[in-house]
């Protein structure tokens, strides 16, 4: 039970992401939310990672077989967080250019692009 | 469509969507107890394998290290995207403007809060260092110490002035350590293809555990890393301040 | 320990709905900020330091900060649009002779 509620984290996440896009007036929320979206796979990630009972996967001053968590879906995260955020400052722009263009940054007023 | 129906639309689909993420995700191992051969085979074997004590640097830059440099590219090519979008348009002009995010109406900065950036403008960058180059050791690594060491510039801002960041990083520097970094990491792997094996294969000599020239390629990685990321992050900072401080509509 | 995971991810459940939530995107840049460090907590304790140290840096400086800056420039040219309205009305009240096109091209 408690196992499927921590799964269920990253679904929410997910979904209530899903809902700031849909509902947004604004497109600056809008990449926020897409943001959150993003984080949701940071959440089920760490989830299936995770061991009982282990460590991080450090063995600095630790002893070699001692239990670790999985390295490899850290090593997924780690590049995401950093490059997701160079992304984001690239839709950032997207957003600025769009209110330069039109106006406003209402998505509901970006019918001009359709011709 | 009126924003009704929209909702009506978004909820048949999360339903759907949802039922079946949480169809999918019952599938899984119990919590903590799922068990990736991969992962098992790695903690164990790396250290001995590689003298790198942090695994997950050894999987970002040495087992999966063609991925990450595909994973360094989106970020190059976003931040190339970013400052493009953001360039002088036809009807645009550039003049430096006073500067009205900080201006106080003629108020001077106190020497205290200077001092205070000096300072912490010069923790933060040797922080990052140490960060980038004790990535194969201990937590950390060239993305995460580039991020660090690009806040430095930041501080230098909210401490100083406009002025004094356009001084202290200027542009064209930023842009050749980010571009540097890029390549650098491609031709880290080239020198795998000198020594006879695979793009990108770890083939220096791995050195002695716990020290920071050891893990072979790793930590020449990190430090492209580090300059491509820190690099990237200044530009994409100087590129936004441009556009609020001195970018105008005509 | 697992009372701290469970209530971790719990605090990032409501940490993302806050942010949804939240309407206006000057007040978001700061829950988002606060979004941030509730990941930093979960990547921490569920023994996953270097992403955490990636997500502190990248959640409470590098990304608000771009959101305020977007912010900034939007009220800018707002502002601008605004006054070269009003130039434009006291223009064409003193000379209205000329018509709105040629003016444009004149400048």
């Amino acid at each position: 039970m408690l196992n499927i509620f921590c799964y269920s984290i990253a679904a929410w996440v997910l979904l209530i992401g899903l809902y700031g896009v849909v509902t947004s007036r604004n497109l600056i929320h809008l990449v926020l939310c897409l943001s959150v979206m993003e984080t949701s796979t940071y959440v089920l990630l760490t989830l299936i990672g995770y061991r009982v009972g282990g460590t991080a996967p450090v063995f600095a001053d630790i002893p070699v077989g001692t239990k670790a968590v999985d390295p490899v879906v850290q090593a997924l995260m780690l590049t995401d967080v950093v490059v997701e955020a160079t992304v984001m400052a690239l839709l950032l722009a997207l957003a600025v250019q769009a209110h330069k263009r039109t106006g406003s940054l209402d998505p509901h007023d970006l019918r001009a692009l359709q011709g | 469509m009126n924003a009704r129906a929209r909702l009506l639309v978004f909820a048949l689909g999360a339903l759907l969507l949802g039922g079946a993420y949480m169809a999918a995700l019952s599938q899984l191992a119990p919590l903590g107890r799922g068990a990736s051969a991969y992962a098992d085979i790695l903690n164990r074997v790396c250290v001995r394998e590689r003298h790198i004590t942090d695994v997950v640097t050894a999987v970002n830059f040495d087992y999966r290290g063609f991925d990450t440099l595909g994973e360094e590219f989106i970020m190059f090519t976003a931040v190339m995207g970013a400052v493009l979008l953001l360039r002088r348009g036809k009807d645009e002009v550039q003049a430096p403007q006073e500067d009205e995010l900080t201006s106080r109406r003629g108020r001077r900065r106190s020497d205290a809060v200077a001092l205070a950036g000096v300072v912490f403008t010069a923790v933060l960058l040797l922080f990052g260092s140490y960060v980038i180059t004790h990535g194969q050791l201990t937590p950390g690594g060239g993305f995460q110490g580039g991020v660090i060491a690009s806040t430095a510039l930041w501080l230098v801002y909210l401490s100083g002035s406009y002025k004094v960041m356009r001084q202290v990083g200027p542009k064209p520097l930023v842009e050749a350590a980010e571009a540097l970094g890029a390549a650098g990491y491609a031709l880290v792997g080239l020198i795998g293809l000198f020594q006879g094996a695979a793009f990108l294969q770890n083939t220096l000599p791995p050195g002695s555990i716990g020290s920071p020239f050891s893990g072979g390629t790793v930590p020449l990685i990190d430090i492209a890393v580090g300059l491509e990321v820190s690099g990237g992050f200044v530009l994409l900072l100087l590129t936004f301040m441009e556009e609020v401080l001195e970018i105008r509509l005509h | 320990m697992l009372v701290l995971q469970v209530a971790s991810l719990v605090l990032v459940a409501m940490g993302a709905t806050a942010v949804i939530l939240t309407r206006n995107p000057l007040r978001q840049s700061l829950s988002m900020s606060l979004y941030g460090l509730l990941l930093t907590l979960m990547f921490f304790l569920f023994q996953a330091p270097d992403v955490a140290l990636a997500q502190i840096a990248v959640g409470a400086v590098a990304l608000p900060l771009m959101i305020l800056l977007a912010l900034s420039k939007v009220k800018q040219n707002e502002r601008d649009a605004a006054y070269a309205r009003q130039r434009d009305e006291k223009a064409s009240q003193g000379e209205r002779r000329d018509k709105p096109s040629s003016r444009k091209g004149q400048e």
